[in-house]
């Protein structure tokens, strides 16, 4: 991971002097072992603040939104897609965007490590072919994949589909890979136990909101549940309120969603919303054949219509 | 322990629509109980909670004056939630009221100096609150001279339009009506920005000499240079501030500029008090 | 002083806490699902002492994310339709067991709100004034502890009615209150020790974890700088990027206080209620009009960073609006650090 942050220093330290762009946005690092803080650069002799490793998962695409400046951006193959997205959406314009592309072999869960310590609180953690975990209770070896990031693990597109630098060579894609195991499961229940599941799965949300604001697709000026004429959603933390919320927001996000796992990563009580929004981009692999930020030509199945659309909906 | 969160029962016993564009209608309100119109004392400049059941809470500028008895009197924009609903409302309705709060024009400070109201569009409520307080038999004796200087978009924009033409007639309180563009020929009064009529027409600043403006952000931000050419020194200038409140008893937290709070330690601020503060509002 | 042994292991423990049942609802550290550790309802589950700090501090206890203030009925064929009316509330005892010294103190520094000369908030106050707060002293801090610099500490006795320290094989309990008195008596802990010796092993305890502390919060100039000096300092923008304005760091600290009303209607019958708000939320300031005087992310980090190290602390003197219990620290989702940001502003130097 060094190699990548000198890496990323290089570059973001050429394109500030030569005035390519204004800034760079990026990670420094964190105050905490397992967390880094997005971070900008507007001048060359501050790239030293640029920092990289395993721990950057948060989508930094969240952080172009409707910015004018001239912005090189360091991303991952979820950020970049997230890139695409907001392109085609109009949110940024293409040739104010220098893409850092970084290849990325799975973040780790910052959850899964303080799991496999047994809960002691972690004083460092050093990735590698496997994952060393120092905490109070001492240190401890596990293996990469026990600790990536649920999202991760299920990625087929680890490089950068857009870029304009690259940090290092391409690491090689995940084939093969079954994306929607926990969905089929759920798909397979009945309805009072996915009631039951859907009760339990967001019994502990505290509408802070952390998923919505670190999500890359959710930039409405004012989002639904925020709307007073009409108030579509009560504010307390009744389980209905919380249901439409969380269930409406996976429909807004049909079709766009990336899969990159801001949403749980930022979820400051460990909820797993993501087989939400897995649901809806199954159902646009199932029906549109669509996969998410791959294009910067073709628009979106649910923006475009075509006479061949399925219509099994229609009954 | 007195619940501050209670609204006093109240019925809506007339509704006046007092501008062109009828967005704006001024709301008379009778309580329901004898015990909570004596529990309701308040000076001018304070504002409340106009509670309507099942919508929610505004807070208001109360318009009437505490020398007018029996009824108080709100002048409601129709905006939001709130206010759209309870334009929406008859004669005879119920709903409720919260306060008096804040902390009303400085009165005590006031007291036997002149005072120059300056005001703009619907924010002359508290400040026709002011005028009827100070007019009143009773106090205007403990006043210098009183100046106002009033200005609105068209004539029709104006409020209160029967009282202004009645204050005018007086030789106790000098009015200076204005508007932006007068739309009707037989407009008798002046025409202009209300920066431009102050200058023209506020008296020269001294030791004992207050302004009190309350208007929009624009037009407070060219009529504060009016006040310092004319040589008003800032804790001289009293402005009442307007910011999104819930409570209205400095607990819910939004309202605040710095350390105080709109809701409680204001509305009202000397602009010398102001240029302390963030400009939060 | 007054103190008390319990013995972990003759079950007296464990008899006091159903004993307490009977005249407390009583509250402790719990596992959750999906490992998130809050203050709920004991019934008869044992705390989990070993939970340091909770994700949700216990403020909800005394002030519930929702809660209900005043109802009424639209209904127009009722005769006090519209009018409002204070709703019933529960005010049978609670307990608090096992909240930690930070938690505990954090009750004193809302109560300057609630509890006013002016007014008093009838729901927080009288839910306060309901409670026990039976604490857990930290017998080592976490690596985002920095309660002794924030001005309290691991054994600190400020709003607590008891005091509890863990000997691992039994507890030393201070009784502080008449409060936890009662509350030792209901629960039939009475086995008073010689407080001399006990106070003196207490205090060794205390002495060893505040030797643990790695971390702690700059806090030593803030009150000479103006706060136009802070407002207007420039690192605002550097600090407040990574925002994403969710609500985590307000809602799961323990001294954010903010709140909003809400009028929640069900067919005819509704309710005014209070739930938690956020500084870090748009809507908290929107004006009607449009206006919005904290509109952007800058804007209001800055509020809730200035609120907590600043306007509190010039408008009660009482020291900042924090006990140092890290959660923020900890649950930021982008790693904006509370002790970070109070360097920068106590280090912070205006050029003229």
């Amino acid at each position: 991971m060094l190699e990548y942050t000198k890496k990323i220093r290089e570059i973001a330290e050429r394109l500030l002097k030569e005035g390519k762009v204004d800034m760079v946005i990026g990670f420094r690092k964190g105050t905490l072992p397992m967390i880094n803080e997005p971070h900008f650069v507007k001048r060359a002799e501050d790239v030293n603040e640029l920092y990289w490793d395993t721990f950057c998962a948060v989508n930094l695409a969240n952080y172009l939104t409707d910015r004018k400046e001239r912005i090189a951006i360091v991303a991952k193959g979820c950020d970049s897609r997230n890139i695409v997205n907001h392109i085609i959406e109009n949110k940024v314009k293409k040739d104010k965007i220098v893409v850092i592309g970084v290849p990325c072999k799975g973040m780790l869960g910052r959850r899964k490590i303080a799991l496999a310590a047994g809960g002691s609180e972690i004083l460092e953690v050093i990735d590698g072919a496997k994952v060393t975990i120092k905490s109070k209770a001492g240190v401890k070896e596990v293996d990469r994949k026990d600790v990536t990031q649920d999202n991760c693990i299920i990625c087929t597109h680890r490089n950068p589909v857009i870029y304009d630098e690259l940090v290092a060579e391409k690491v090689e894609e995940q084939k093969n890979v079954d994306r929607y195991e926990d969905v089929k499961k759920i798909e397979a229940m009945s309805v009072q136990e996915k009631n039951e599941y859907f009760d339990t799965l967001l019994s502990t949300c505290i509408r802070c909101y952390a998923c919505r604001n670190a999500c890359p697709l959710c930039y409405c000026p004012t989002c639904f549940v925020d709307e007073s004429k009409p108030q579509w959603v009560g504010k307390s933390i009744e389980e209905t309120d919380i249901k439409t919320f969380h269930f409406l927001r996976a429909y807004h996000c049909a079709g766009r969603c990336t899969d990159c796992g801001s949403c749980e990563r930022v979820c400051p009580m460990n909820i797993k919303m993501r087989v939400l929004t897995k649901k809806l981009e199954k159902d646009c692999f199932d029906q549109f054949g669509w996969e998410a930020g791959l294009s910067l030509t073709e628009r979106p199945p649910l923006d475009t219509y075509k006479p061949n659309d399925p219509q099994d909906f229609i009954k | 322990m007195q619940n501050p969160y209670l609204p006093y029962p109240v019925r809506i016993a007339e509704i006046i629509t007092e501008t062109e564009d009828k967005n704006l209608k001024t709301f008379k309100f009778t309580f329901l109980k004898k015990e909570d119109e004596e529990n309701f004392k308040y000076r001018s400049g304070q504002f409340s909670e106009l509670s309507v059941t099942g919508k929610g809470e505004i807070p208001i500028g109360i318009a009437s004056s505490p020398t007018e008895k029996g009824f108080l009197k709100f002048t409601v924009n129709k905006v939001g939630l709130v206010s759209s609903h309870l334009h929406t409302m008859k004669v005879g309705d119920i709903m409720g009221i919260r306060g008096p709060m804040g902390n009303s024009y400085p009165w005590d400070i006031l007291e036997g100096k002149n005072v120059v109201i300056i005001g703009g569009g619907f924010a002359f409520t508290t400040l026709r609150s002011s005028i009827i307080y100070m007019l009143n038999p009773e106090n205007r004796p403990k006043f210098k001279e009183i100046n106002v200087i009033y200005g609105a978009r068209t004539p029709g924009m104006l409020l209160y339009k029967e009282e202004l033409a009645s204050w005018e007639k007086r030789d106790d309180i000098k009015m200076h009506i204005t508007v932006d563009a007068a739309n009707d020929p037989n407009w008798k009064y002046n025409v202009g920005f209300v920066p431009t009529i102050t200058e023209k027409k506020a008296p020269p600043a001294d030791k004992d000499t207050y302004a009190i403006i309350c208007g929009p952000p624009i037009m407070i931000k060219f009529t504060q240079p009016v006040l310092d050419k004319l040589g008003y020194t800032h804790d001289h200038i009293i402005m009442s501030l307007e910011n999104r409140m819930k409570c209205g008893i400095g607990m819910c937290g939004r309202c605040n500029i710095g350390k105080e709070f709109v809701c409680k330690d204001g509305p009202v601020f000397t602009l010398a008090e102001l240029n302390k503060t963030p400009k939060e509002y | 002083m007054k103190v008390i042994r319990i013995d972990r292991g003759e079950g007296k423990f464990r008899e006091g806490l159903k004993l307490l049942q009977n005249s407390y609802v009583a509250f402790g550290p719990l596992k959750e699902d999906r490992e998130v550790y809050n203050f709920k309802i004991l019934g008869d589950k044992t705390p989990d002492l070993n939970i340091q700090n909770t994700y949700l501090s216990p403020k909800g206890i005394v002030f519930p994310q929702s809660e209900v203030m005043l109802k009424y009925t639209l209904d127009e064929t009722k005769e006090d339709c519209n009018l409002m009316k204070e709703a019933e509330k529960d005010k049978k005892p609670k307990a608090v067991f096992g909240i930690r010294p930070c938690d505990a103190a954090s009750f004193l520094i809302a109560k300057r709100n609630f509890d006013t000369a002016d007014y008093k908030d009838p729901y927080w106050i009288s839910s306060y004034e309901a409670t026990t707060f039976a604490g857990l002293a930290c017998n080592e801090p976490c690596s985002t502890c920095f309660c002794k610099s924030a001005g309290y500490g691991p054994f600190n006795e400020e709003g607590l009615d008891l005091l509890f320290v863990d000997f691992n094989s039994y507890f030393l309990i201070k009784v502080l209150t008449p409060k936890g008195e009662e509350l030792m008596k209901k629960a039939n802990w009475q086995n008073v020790v010689d407080s001399d010796k006990a106070l003196a092993d207490i205090l060794s305890k205390k002495t060893s974890c505040e030797d643990k502390f790695t971390t702690s919060i700059a806090t030593s100039n803030l009150k000479s700088k103006t706060i136009l000096e802070l407002y207007n300092a420039p690192f605002w923008e550097e600090e407040s990027f990574a925002c994403l304005n969710c609500g985590t760091c307000t809602f799961v600290c323990p001294t954010c206080w903010c709140f909003d009303i809400q009028d929640e209607n069900c067919g005819c019958d509704g309710v005014r209620m209070k739930n938690w708000d956020s500084c870090m939320f748009p809507l908290f300031t929107l004006h009607g009009t449009g206006h919005n005087p904290r509109g952007n992310k800058q804007q209001r980090v800055r509020q809730r960073f200035m609120h907590k190290l600043k306007y509190y602390l010039d408008k009660y003197d009482k020291g900042i609006q924090c006990v140092g219990c890290g959660r923020c620290v900890r649950l930021c989702p982008v790693n904006i650090d509370i002790r970070r940001i109070s360097e920068k502003m106590n280090g912070y130097k205006a050029c003229n």
